[in-house]
């Protein structure tokens, strides 16, 4: 490694310049995109200076969009708050069902555990539609569709088996011998479940938290599916506001980078957990 | 019954508890999702069912014509053979990316930490939303990657308007999007791996390529078997991009099978063919995720042994 040629370090940061380009562009030229107004988006060639404005994200922000035709209204904020609060309250019910049941998979071995765990993580890997195509008739029969609590049920599907695999793998590698010890002392079972199992796993379950979080946020075709407009999150609302919206390209980059902003935020403060929770802890290190 | 046994035992500890406790706590996990369950089963008995959201009175058993009807079915043999098509080309395109990407940023320094956490940001971003960046570039009114095209002689090139080039605009997204999981995890089994057969490898000096392909690849294969069948189960059921990029158009260029079922339930009703499609994508998925699951089991015991 150490006698590497002057050509090959060339070539190898000529590589990675293009890598990061790549990679780093579109998010790059969307913010820029957001900055400016229909007037320089629309010119060509595009423009790399212009002056910048803040008037698509009030735009977004007051809900009201003046042009030349009229006052428009955006619902986009209620995008934003429907995105915050289903993604938030579906993690929340999936640590509240999640924990207890990844110890329980984690601590006893009973009878039918690891069929019961595959078949939770089978989840995970079943077509969308197979599931949410009968359920928007039932939805339709229960009085779920396009209600919070029905959606949030259905984010179970996506938070459930994330926070169960990952928070599992946690649990398992404390020793049990703590435990003991602390149940001899004569301390009841929930006790030693709250005072040592869950300090003791509380960074992974609050890694599992936050990757189960970034992944109801992203998720599109759960509420595609199940909610209108009242009810969706930012991926479907964006979706719909470009069609609604037409030409107001400026808007939509300001909803885009609005809406990828607290994922990636919170990617980064999480980056050392995402190679395990990512592969379910497949590939432990 | 269980009452009088737990009130019999409380004194004396908690054996009987203790039997039924993890069922106690793993119940309501259990419970919300059997919840979820319940539809998967609607799912089989709507695919052998002649059924159509329009014509609800015409609702009745007809067995498997919905899948003997396929045979014949152009249309679900483009799904296919799309499905396939998009699957096989992104998974070969992000494992290679992925692999270069990961030996680039192998060595550990502050400017390949910081290019591998930056590279994270598209994986993080909705695929929905990622799509619709990308179509917001490749506009051809103003979009910056057809002014791009046109510098290098592709005038008039459109992107996922085009049926030729549709493909290509959404599997550049996938790409855009995926690669980065690819090579999180094939660099942290890169960075994981013993140091000693490299070092033996230099001191003999073995050449470069042998090292590679009898010592680097074989080391990591289970970082790219899990990563390869991670990606390939999401991939052949990519929904997302697709649909925000061009809702399976132009035409049905892209009617990949989740998209084709979406299209069948919503626009056509025809529930039958819709679930039928999904049961194929799930035993495709079925048999796929099973081979994972089998070497993971293996990989996961393997681990804890060395550990």
């Amino acid at each position: 490694m150490e006698h590497t040629s002057l050509l090959e370090r060339i070539l190898r940061g000529i590589a990675l310049a293009l890598v990061v380009i790549f990679f780093m562009f579109p998010i790059v030229w969307i913010l820029m995109m957001s900055f400016q107004t229909n007037e320089t988006i629309l010119r060509i060639p595009p423009q790399l200076v212009f002056e910048p404005t803040l008037a698509n994200y009030t735009a977004l922000i007051t809900g009201k969009l003046m042009t030349a035709a009229g006052t428009l209204d955006i619902a986009f904020m209620r995008n934003l708050w429907n995105s915050v609060f289903l993604s938030v309250t579906s993690v929340a019910v999936a640590l509240l069902l999640g924990v207890p049941a990844a110890y329980a998979f984690a601590r006893h071995k009973f009878r039918g555990s690891e069929d019961i765990a595959f078949t939770l993580l089978s989840f995970r890997f079943a077509p969308a539609l197979l599931v949410l195509l009968p359920l928007t008739l039932y939805f339709q029969k229960l009085g779920l569709a396009n209600t919070y609590i029905g959606l949030i049920w259905v984010y179970q599907l996506i938070c459930l088996p994330l926070i169960l695999w990952i928070v599992r793998g946690y649990f398992e590698d404390i020793p049990a011998d703590i435990e003991y010890a602390y149940r001899i002392a004569g301390h009841s079972w929930f006790a030693t479940f709250r005072k040592i199992a869950l300090p003791l796993a509380g960074p992974g379950i609050a890694a599992a938290g936050l990757l189960a979080f970034i992944f109801a946020w992203n998720n599109f075709v759960f509420a595609l599916v199940l909610a209108s407009a009242d009810k969706q999150p930012v991926t479907v609302g964006a979706l719909a506001f470009i069609t609604s919206s037409g030409i107001q390209y400026g808007q939509i980059s300001a909803a885009i980078v609005l809406s990828i902003t607290p994922t990636l935020a919170l990617a980064l403060y999480a980056q050392r957990y995402l190679v395990e929770g990512l592969s379910l802890g497949a590939v432990k290190g | 019954m269980t009452a009088a046994t737990i009130q019999r035992n409380r004194p004396s500890g908690f054996r009987i508890s203790k039997r039924v406790l993890p069922y106690l706590l793993s119940l309501p996990a259990l419970l919300v999702c059997i919840g979820i369950l319940i539809p998967f089963f609607t799912s089989v008995v709507y695919s052998f069912q002649r059924y159509r959201l329009s014509q609800p009175w015409a609702r009745q058993f007809n067995w498997g014509d919905n899948y003997i009807s396929f045979f014949t079915d152009p249309k679900f043999w483009n799904t296919l053979e799309i499905s396939l098509l998009y699957a096989g080309i992104t998974v070969v395109l992000e494992l290679l990316l992925g692999l270069g990407i990961a030996m680039l940023l192998q060595k550990r320094s502050t400017l390949n930490n910081f290019i591998s956490i930056m590279l994270l940001m598209p994986l993080m971003t909705a695929p929905a939303l990622a799509a619709l960046m990308w179509k917001l570039m490749t506009n051809p009114g103003f979009g910056v990657l057809s002014y791009l095209a046109s510098l290098i002689g592709l005038q008039d090139f459109r992107w996922a308007s085009s049926p030729s080039t549709a493909l290509l605009t959404v599997v550049l997204v996938d790409i855009w999007v995926y690669t980065p999981f690819i090579m999180i995890l094939l660099l942290a089994g890169l960075r994981s791996l013993p140091t000693q057969p490299f070092e033996a490898a230099a001191l003999d000096g073995v050449p470069r390529s042998f090292v590679f392909f009898r010592i680097t690849l074989p080391m990591l294969t289970p970082y790219i078997l899990t990563a390869t069948l991670f990606r390939l189960l999401d991939s052949i059921q990519q929904f997302d991009i697709i649909y925000a990029m061009t809702q399976g158009g132009p035409g049905d260029t892209l009617t990949v099978f989740q998209v084709e079922a979406y299209l069948n339930f919503f626009q056509s009703t025809n529930v039958g063919r819709s679930a039928a499609l999904m049961i194929i994508l799930w035993a495709i998925t079925y048999f796929l995720s099973n081979i994972f699951i089998k070497n993971w089991l293996r990989l996961r015991e393997r681990a804890r042994g060395q550990a």
